[in-house]
């Protein structure tokens, strides 16, 4: 957190070779509401963001402000050194490089588990059906529903459902994973089958920008925490630092919050 | 008993029947996904035409449509969509009135099949870097069409008997042929009997068959 002056350097993505995501003084509003105010945010390779905060506090349209879901009023976000494009292919293109994983899993109903893993690879990539079926595979064994591959995602439990989404989005092969919130969803019995995947996945190296509240993968798999309330990046530090002494009361409060049920 | 229907082609007048459905159904079925495509597009252009379009056709009379497409498009503009005899000109303008209209309702009916589409899986779409059109023709429209096998079907059977309006521009379908037999002979009951029948020989199944298929291909949520 650099203080609130705004300050007018040149946004020049890409001059930080490190930087995989780069978020500069973004801003977005619903109507009146001011959802993003003044985001400053940078995601190096490999790198595990978590990102933590209030309920209606922007995290949810961060995520989707970076692979452009949702568009922004102002500011500038690059990935890989390059500004997001504003429409068609050259978007759509960087979408197929940034991986995304829903709360609600959202996988093609009409299409059988392996059909949903496939789809992207074939249509988007280019790929012959045999190569994609063949990393598909791979990747349901991975995450471990390769013997589901036949069916269909209403036949699969939450947790399973999850992981055939996460497989999915890997199947493009991103150079970054978004999560929102993967396992708000889910049965408690659940959650820490679709945890260890992503866990795995972080020890893998691949980068990670991560919105959930499970402490115990915020605190095993992340290098930073960013808490978020109201729109603004209000603390930025490592998992230890912010669980153990968060520096605002908003940043406390919200951790006796979440605490203590 | 049936003596009346000597000297009739009653069956190919019920085959002029089948034919107008049929080249209109696959008409409409093509012209109307295209209008539910341009319905939920990005572009507003395409979404205004859309909108007007269904608007429009909707509201007016079948009857209308079809003497439009005699009187206005034929007589008055000469398209004769690639025909020579007054007989194929008049059908293929029947089967092109019975599209612009039918088209219109396919439409509405696929719309609401693409409302039952959860929207999370086409923001999962796009996020794979697929384009409008892909996102539409692979993960939208299949399955809004198995949520819609019911409504179409309707609209199937409400288009076989709407080629009797075909009549009015002398295309020798099974409602003109009727006309014809009432004018000429005794048997008014029998007649409209016989001509009924046929219409429900040839609309209960496709009912029942679309309702078995629209079950089967459901999309389970
Ligand atoms: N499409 C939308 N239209 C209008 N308001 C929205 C929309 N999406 C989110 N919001 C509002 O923006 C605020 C931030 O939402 P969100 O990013 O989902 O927060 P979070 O994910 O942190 O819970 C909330 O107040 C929410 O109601
Ligand atoms: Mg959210």
């Amino acid at each position: 957190m650099s203080g609130a002056a705004v300050s007018k350097e040149p946004f020049t993505p890409g001059m930080n070779s490190r930087a995989l995501v780069e978020l500069h003084h973004v801003d977005k509003h619903f109507g009146p509401l001011h959802v993003l105010r003044d985001i400053d945010l940078t995601v190096d390779r490999g790198e595990v963001v978590v990102v933590i905060g209030p309920s209606g506090g922007g995290k949810s349209t961060l995520c989707r402000a970076i692979n452009r879901l949702e568009t922004i009023d102002s500011g500038e976000i690059a990935i890989d050194g390059r500004p997001l494009p504003a429409e068609g292919r050259e978007l759509a293109r960087l979408r197929a490089d940034v991986g995304m994983v829903f709360q609600s899993f959202n996988l093609f109903a009409h299409k059988t588990v392996l059909q949903n893993v496939t789809l992207g690879q074939i249509k988007v990539r280019g790929k012959d059906r045999k190569s994609a079926e063949e990393r598909a595979r791979t990747l349901l064994d991975r995450v471990g529903v390769g013997t589901q591959a036949a069916k269909y995602p209403a036949q699969l439990s939450g947790g399973q459902q999850q992981r055939v989404a996460i497989a999915r989005a890997l199947a493009m092969d991103p150079k970054i994973m978004l999560f929102d919130e993967p396992t708000s969803a889910l049965d408690p019995e659940m959650i820490n089958e679709v945890l260890e995947v992503m866990r795995q996945l972080a020890r893998d190296g691949m980068t990670m920008v991560v919105v959930t509240h499970e402490m115990g993968f915020a605190r095993s798999a992340a290098n930073r925490v960013v808490f978020m309330a109201d729109g603004r990046i209000v603390e930025e530090t490592t998992p230890d630092e912010f669980f153990t002494n968060p520096r605002t009361d908003r940043a406390k409060d919200f951790l006796s919050k979440i605490l203590h049920h | 008993m049936f003596d009346f229907l000597q000297g009739y082609d009653v069956l190919g007048a019920f085959w002029t029947t089948i034919q107008l459905t049929v080249w209109s159904a696959i008409g409409s079925l093509v012209w109307g996904t295209v209008l539910a495509a341009m319905r939920v597009s990005p572009v507003p252009v395409m979404r205004g035409f859309g909108t007007g379009y269904v608007n429009v056709v909707r509201n007016i009379p079948l009857t209308v449509i079809i003497v439009f497409t005699s009187l206005g498009l034929f007589q008055t503009l000469g398209v004769s969509l690639g025909a020579d005899t007054f007989d194929v000109i008049n059908f293929r303008l029947a089967v092109l009135g019975l599209i612009a209209y039918t088209s219109a309702f396919v439409c509405e009916a696929l719309r609401s099949g693409i409302n039952t589409v959860p929207l999370g899986q086409v923001e999962a779409a796009r996020a794979l870097g697929l384009s409008f059109i892909q996102v539409l023709t692979l993960v939208v429209l299949p399955q809004a069409f198995r949520s819609v096998v019911g409504p179409l079907a309707n609209v199937l059977i409400a288009l076989t008997k709407n080629t009797t309006v075909a009549a009015a521009i002398g295309v020798p379908e099974a409602a003109l042929l009727m006309r014809e037999m009432i004018e000429n002979e005794a048997q008014l009951i029998l007649i409209s009997a016989v001509f009924a029948a046929g219409f429900i020989v040839l609309t209960l199944p496709t009912g029942l068959f679309l309702g078995r298929v629209g079950k089967k291909v459901a999309v389970k949520r």
